[in-house]
């Protein structure tokens, strides 16, 4: 759930040239065969009342929650998921050598260009035939984001959950705080919670993504979501005039942020939150489980990013969305279609929030009266924005994120002077590996 | 140029089987009894024994590395054979002129070799002389000082990040380095940080070069000593002018492996910060561009090769010399 961190080392260059050499791909996909051998080994693939469904819910609390909703799909269908987990980062890892060996019928994926890669590169299977039954769960914007770029479905969206900047309902009321909805305001608030001896945003960037978001926020609220979209897909210059107001316009919000950022991980920068040591906090709403206190938890509250450009004003809201694929051939693909169909349903949506209360449905159908004040405050926030997006390396090539992006995003929150080379040497590195 | 390292060792290797005359006749004689000796199934025996590792050699070690720098010339995103295109010396282009990273990561690999050649080895090599003397409590400080060695970097890697967290490290909580205004960001402050991370490899690299000298002492021929004793010099005079003269091959060994270790390095900073900002090295730029779900593998590779040219470059002197002497003697 936590986007990708690059994450741990795996298999080097060699050896996964040489594995592929020799026909072995699926030695990499390793999983598969161990799971099948712990899961009925004699379900081969004429079995009909099996689907293979490779997961990267390694957490605890995601685990137990999608147990639970493959339970629920048994029961009506009669058909078993066999599911068989990966270690969350090291999944994201040996995707593409998974999808290419022999992955399972059906797998966990993110909503945006990583889903639309691996659906043209011919790793999925088309939906639609999904979407057909399941359509009317789902608000347009889902529909989009669901869909590859050739306008077929090959997504279907679980949960979602929003960024925005998080505070402690008791600070702002015991200092008489107001939630700030322009960047004046929010300027005037950071600089009256200096005073007040707080950091005003608490901020840790170690494992290199953090800092994308906040990138994600001052770039749509400065220049839009279509400008946002054409510099996400290559398109747009990052030596353009628009890139360099947002990192000014990042520059003066920067001293603002809590010290050290690239030697501290979201966790311990949630705490300086928790600990009511810091004013504000921009994150995804997954904040929340660092609060492990009930107290705590009930207390932690959020708003949007307030508005920079009136004319875009608060319209788009991130929102990275998670859900399922289907691989290229699954061996089981009428099972397949059918489990797609069933996680696409309110019910197995509100099966997996009773569980894991960080997150909000993607459907509008799912009942939220069972929501914390959080998860409504989340799903208004989703349901009302004109567009949304997923998160910086999830709406671009994750090699250009990654490679470039994470290194250079961190040099410029040590370093907020010489943006100008900063983005020319972006923009230079951008094009090289968009031509690739 | 990457063809030469590889043909010089072979090249040189020739020489010591065919000098030794004694180990020519065993040779000749040999196959005399060999064809009686041997059953077809004998054969079959050793030809599997022999042929398989060496078919897993050359698969795992040649062709992997010969493919790494065959893909060095191409962009690949890992994604079928077909999408493999090539594009000549433009990773290259592109990794010198166009990489921030690259020249910082080249730099740190120096940075880490010359820092292990004069702190920790030479604190090894103090250590050792020490516990030579058959102090008291000498296999205590042996154990102590040998056992960091004994984990693994990334085990070490995250016992020092409790030392170094910025906010609740040790470090800071003692000397209240963690509060705003004047706050020590150990781990990704890159004017701090590489060092930071260096001590740990030191405190990890002393145990290993003190066992090595450790060796290296013993073999000192114990008259030599007495000459000296007798000859007046006192205990520094004897280790500069006797015994450090005699430690020539441990010092040769220690110098590869502080080599080995300064280019390998990757597991302790990977751990650490990922190589973020002020500890790039070369194997962490490798990993980041080829791990992952749309990789570069092409990229990734053309900075392997810089890596191995570098080994190489570093290696085959090493490989030279030695044959040199074997041939000698």
């Amino acid at each position: 759930m936590h986007l990708t961190p690059s994450g741990l080392a795996v298999p080097g260059p060699s050896r996964r040239t040489l594995l592929r050499g020799i026909g072995g791909a699926a030695a990499l996909g390793a999983g598969v065969p161990l799971l099948s051998a712990c899961g009925g080994s004699g379900s081969s693939a004429g079995d009909s009342k099996t689907v293979t469904l490779g997961s990267n819910a390694s957490d605890a609390v995601p685990k137990k929650a999608f147990a639970e909703i493959y339970a629920a799909f048994k029961k009506q269908s009669g058909i078993t998921v066999d599911v068989n987990t990966k270690d969350h980062n090291t999944f994201q890892e040996q995707i593409n050598t998974y999808l290419q060996g022999t992955p399972d019928d059906v797998f966990h994926w993110f909503a945006g260009y990583r889903m639309q890669f691996f659906a043209s590169k011919g790793l999925a299977n088309p939906i639609d035939d999904v979407w057909d039954k399941i359509g009317g769960n789902f608000p347009d914007a889902m529909k989009k984001l669901s869909q590859g770029a050739d306008g077929k479905f090959y997504f279907v969206p679980l949960y979602t959950y929003p960024w925005a900047l998080f505070y402690r309902k008791s600070v702002f009321a015991e200092k008489g705080y107001e939630v700030p909805t322009t960047w004046d305001q929010l300027i005037a608030l950071c600089k009256q919670m200096e005073k007040d001896k707080l950091v005003p945003i608490a901020f840790g960037d170690k494992d290199a993504w953090p800092a994308m978001g906040t990138f994600d926020q001052l770039n749509f609220r400065t220049n839009g979501y279509d400008f946002h979209v054409e510099l996400m897909a290559g398109k747009a210059s990052w030596t353009d005039a628009k890139v360099r107001k947002v990192f000014d316009l990042w520059s003066e919000l920067l001293p603002y942020h809590q010290e050290g950022a690239v030697g501290r991980t979201w966790q311990d920068a949630a705490q300086t939150l928790a600990s009511k040591k810091a004013g504000m906090y921009l994150l995804g709403t997954f904040v929340g489980q660092q609060f492990t206190n009930k107290e705590d938890l009930d207390d932690l509250d959020f708003f949007a990013f307030p508005e920079i450009d009136p004319a875009y004003g608060q319209d788009t809201v991130e929102a990275p969305t998670d859900g399922f694929m289907m691989s290229k051939s699954p061996k089981n693909k009428a099972g397949a279609v059918k489990l797609m169909e069933f996680l696409g349903t309110p019910e197995a949506e509100q099966i997996y929030l009773k569980a894991d209360p960080n997150v909000v449905a993607a459907s509008t159908k799912a009942d939220t009266s069972s929501y914390t004040p959080m998860q409504k405050k989340a799903f208004e926030m989703i349901s009302g924005a004109k567009s949304l997006t997923q998160f910086m390396d999830r709406d671009s090539r994750p090699d250009f994120t990654s490679t470039v992006m994470q290194p250079a995003l961190q040099k410029f929150i040590r370093d907020p002077k010489g943006i100008d080379s900063l983005l020319s040497s972006i923009e230079r590195q951008k094009k090289t590996i968009f031509a690739s | 140029m990457t063809t030469t390292p590889t043909e010089s060792p072979e090249a040189a290797t020739p020489p010591p089987g065919s000098g030794p005359a004694a180990k020519t006749a065993k040779a000749a004689k040999v196959p005399r009894g060999h064809r009686r000796l041997l059953t077809r199934r004998d054969r079959l025996t050793l030809g599997l024994m022999a042929g398989l590792p060496t078919i897993l050699h050359v698969a795992l070690v040649w062709v992997t590395a010969f493919a790494s720098i065959a893909l060095a010339f191409t962009t690949w995103d890992g994604i079928g054979f077909d999408s493999i295109k090539w594009v000549g010396f433009d990773n290259f282009k592109e990794l010198f002129t166009n990489n921030p990273q690259f020249w910082p990561a080249v730099e740190h690999n120096i940075i880490w070799f010359v820092a292990l050649i004069l702190i920790p080895t030479p604190l090894g090599l103090f250590l050792a002389v020490q516990l030579d003397k058959q102090i008291r409590f000498s296999r205590v400080y042996q154990t102590a000082f040998f056992l960091p060695v004994v984990m693994s970097l990334a085990v070490i890697g995250f016992v020092w990040q409790l030392i170094y967290n910025p906010d609740t490290g040790l470090i800071n909580s003692l000397i209240g380095a963690n509060e705003p205004g004047h706050y020590i960001d150990w781990i990704g402050d890159p004017d701090l940080n590489l060092w930071a991370i260096l001590i740990a490899a030191s405190w990890r690299h002393t145990g290993y070069m003190m066992i090595l000298y450790l060796a290296g002492l013993k073999g000192v021929d114990p008259s030599l000593r007495e000459a000296s004793a007798l000859d007046g010099a006192n205990e520094w005079q004897t280790f500069k002018n006797v015994i450090f003269p005699t430690l020539r091959p441990t010092n040769t060994v220690v110098l590869v492996v502080t080599i080995i270790e300064a280019l390998r390095a990757f597991d302790l900073v990977f751990v650490f910060n990922k190589g973020a900002e002020g500890t790039e090295l070369l194997s962490i730029l490798v990993t980041n561009n080829i791990i992952g779900e749309s990789s570069r593998i092409g990229y990734g590779s053309a900075i392997a090769v810089v890596l191995l040219v570098i080994s190489l470059v570093v290696i085959i002197p090493y490989l030279i010399s030695t044959f040199r002497k074997e041939r000698r003697a």
